[in-house]
């Protein structure tokens, strides 16, 4: 969004796709009932809808970018048909997923995401009363946990795996972004009384048809917790399919960008979470620069860049303090699924020594997700590399790929930005 | 059953059964709210919602007739019909 006005701004016509039902993406993701007028971050979502409104952006929502059949041309979809997308100039936004690992009972009902969950109860689920256990890694555990107590549940505790040590450090490091001071001293206040427990992860998650509780690991001892829902995500990845697919360099699983925010494609722009895991101040920084270069206003871009900076450090900070503790790899039982599409159990891959065989001979990786989930899983498990992506990159329908149906065209843009 | 759903809410059939959610809602909340599972695995587990972003396509259902649709990524419509991805 901060790419799509910054550009418009600049006097160019620009289109932004989301294939989001709306504009937002998960942090913005606005509430399907009424909106706290006090929250800092809707007031910043409603800066950049206005900027992006004022400046003729065209937005369209839930549509996905399935294919790139020729250099500036998309092909996207959604419920109603297909339409060609051209361009001069793209921005990739495609932002950031949570990281699952798979855990006994990982795959019942009622286990979600952290940000899973609380993009549920975005979109409508009422909480209120229900036990949520809060589990996994990462600053996002503690935003959903104050996000869902604020809403009415109940959180018996968070589990956050890494240690006490690492959260000291973290806590240090934080006085260097004075913003983040503001943020977290808030957060402490929605979150005072709910039990944290660092040193801390779910070993498995119980129930027949849907969970009624979990075990969690705690210094060494099991504890049954009951709880109606888990939620539970390992930090994020980047989302590099769509980067991939034009061809941009990827490094470490993200996309590489000059200081322009330009990728290794020419006329590809990359900005926020797919060139690291930095959050939402980095990423509007990165919106802008990368706006401002596809407009050819590189100057206005430059000036940005030491906020830039400051900035990247944070994303470092957030990589050390939450790196994945070992003890983690041994989660999953010879039984448990790894890959949730082809119900591919962890036996099944332990046979395997790349993901290349395991997509060949196990189907891992080969169900409609397209690995995004078991792919960052056994990279930690087993560290396996997902080689390639191929179009297109969200399942699609067949007439979409076949010719025979003409795609609509869309009104031709100058710049496109999002996903 | 139509006069009964406030101006804030919507109704739809989800497995055949009529669900009030409030307007806005995706299609992935009114299959949590009526107890549905959205998909049976390949295996024959039941499975709901994860990722609810549109990543991870364990909340699939069929949306009047129109097989893997992404239930978090597609608003509750008055009158949709929502199945269980078998």
């Amino acid at each position: 969004m901060a790419a799509a006005a910054c550009a418009a701004e600049c006097g160019v016509r620009v289109g932004l796709v989301d294939d989001n039902p709306r504009l937002g993406g998960q942090i913005w993701r606005s509430e399907s009932s009424s909106q706290q007028e006090s929250d800092p971050r809707i007031a910043d979502a409603s800066h950049w809808l206005q900027r992006m409104s004022t400046a003729g952006v065209t937005a369209l929502c839930g549509l996905r970018v399935v294919h790139q059949p020729e250099a500036g041309v998309l092909l996207a979809e959604n419920l109603d048909g297909l339409y060609e997308l051209r361009y001069d100039k793209l921005v990739l936004a495609t932002g950031a997923r949570e990281r699952f690992l798979p855990f006994p009972g990982w795959t019942l009902p009622n286990v979600m995401g952290a940000g899973g969950l609380q993009a549920m109860v975005k979109g409508g689920l009422p909480i209120r009363g229900k036990r949520v256990m809060v589990a996994g890694t990462g600053p996002l555990l503690l935003a959903v946990a104050a996000y869902l107590r604020k809403h009415g549940a109940e959180i018996p505790l968070i589990c956050e795996q890494t240690s006490w040590g690492s959260l000291a450090k973290f806590g240090l490091a934080l006085f260097r972004w004075p913003e983040k001071i503001g943020q977290t001293i808030q957060l402490k206040r929605d979150l005072s009384g709910i039990p944290f427990a660092a040193n801390t992860w779910v070993v498995a998650a119980n129930g027949q048809a849907a969970l009624d509780s979990v075990d969690i690991l705690r210094d060494g001892r099991v504890e049954m917790i009951p709880c109606d829902y888990l939620a539970c995500g390992y930090h994020l990845v980047p989302n590099v399919e769509l980067a991939l697919l034009m061809g941009c360099a990827v490094d470490q699983g993200c996309v590489q960008v000059d200081d322009l925010q330009n990728t290794t494609v020419a006329s590809v722009f990359c900005a926020g979470e797919p060139t690291s895991v930095g959050g939402v101040e980095l990423a509007i920084i990165e919106g802008q620069i990368a706006g401002l270069a596809a407009a050819e206003h590189a100057t206005e871009a430059r000036a940005l860049f030491a906020k830039r900076r400051k900035a990247r450090r944070f994303a470092d900070v957030l990589d050390s303090t939450f790196r994945l503790r070992p003890e983690l790899k041994n989660l999953p039982l010879p039984e448990t699924m790894v890959c949730r599409c082809e119900d591919v159990p962890y036996s099944r891959l332990q046979q395997h020594t790349s993901w290349r065989s395991a997509k060949l001979h196990a189907r891992c990786g080969m169900g409609p997700c397209q690995g995004r989930v078991c792919g960052p899983a056994t990279e930690f498990l087993f560290k396996w590399n997902p080689d390639s992506v191929r179009p297109p990159v969200f399942p699609a329908r067949v007439g979409t790929l076949a010719t025979g149906d003409e795609p609509l065209h869309l009104q031709h843009s100058d710049v496109m930005g999002g996903h | 059953m139509l006069n009964q759903v406030s101006l804030n809410q919507v109704s739809v059939t989800v497995n055949g059964t009529p669900v009030v959610v409030s307007s806005g809602a995706t299609v992935a909340v009114a299959m949590v709210l009526a107890g549905q599972v959205c998909r049976t695995s390949v295996s024959g587990e039941p499975r709901g919602p994860l990722c609810g972003i549109g990543i991870c396509f364990e909340c699939r259902v069929v949306v009047d007739g129109n097989p893997h649709v992404r239930g978090c990524q597609v608003l509750c419509r008055q009158g949709m019909e929502v199945n269980t991805e078998k």
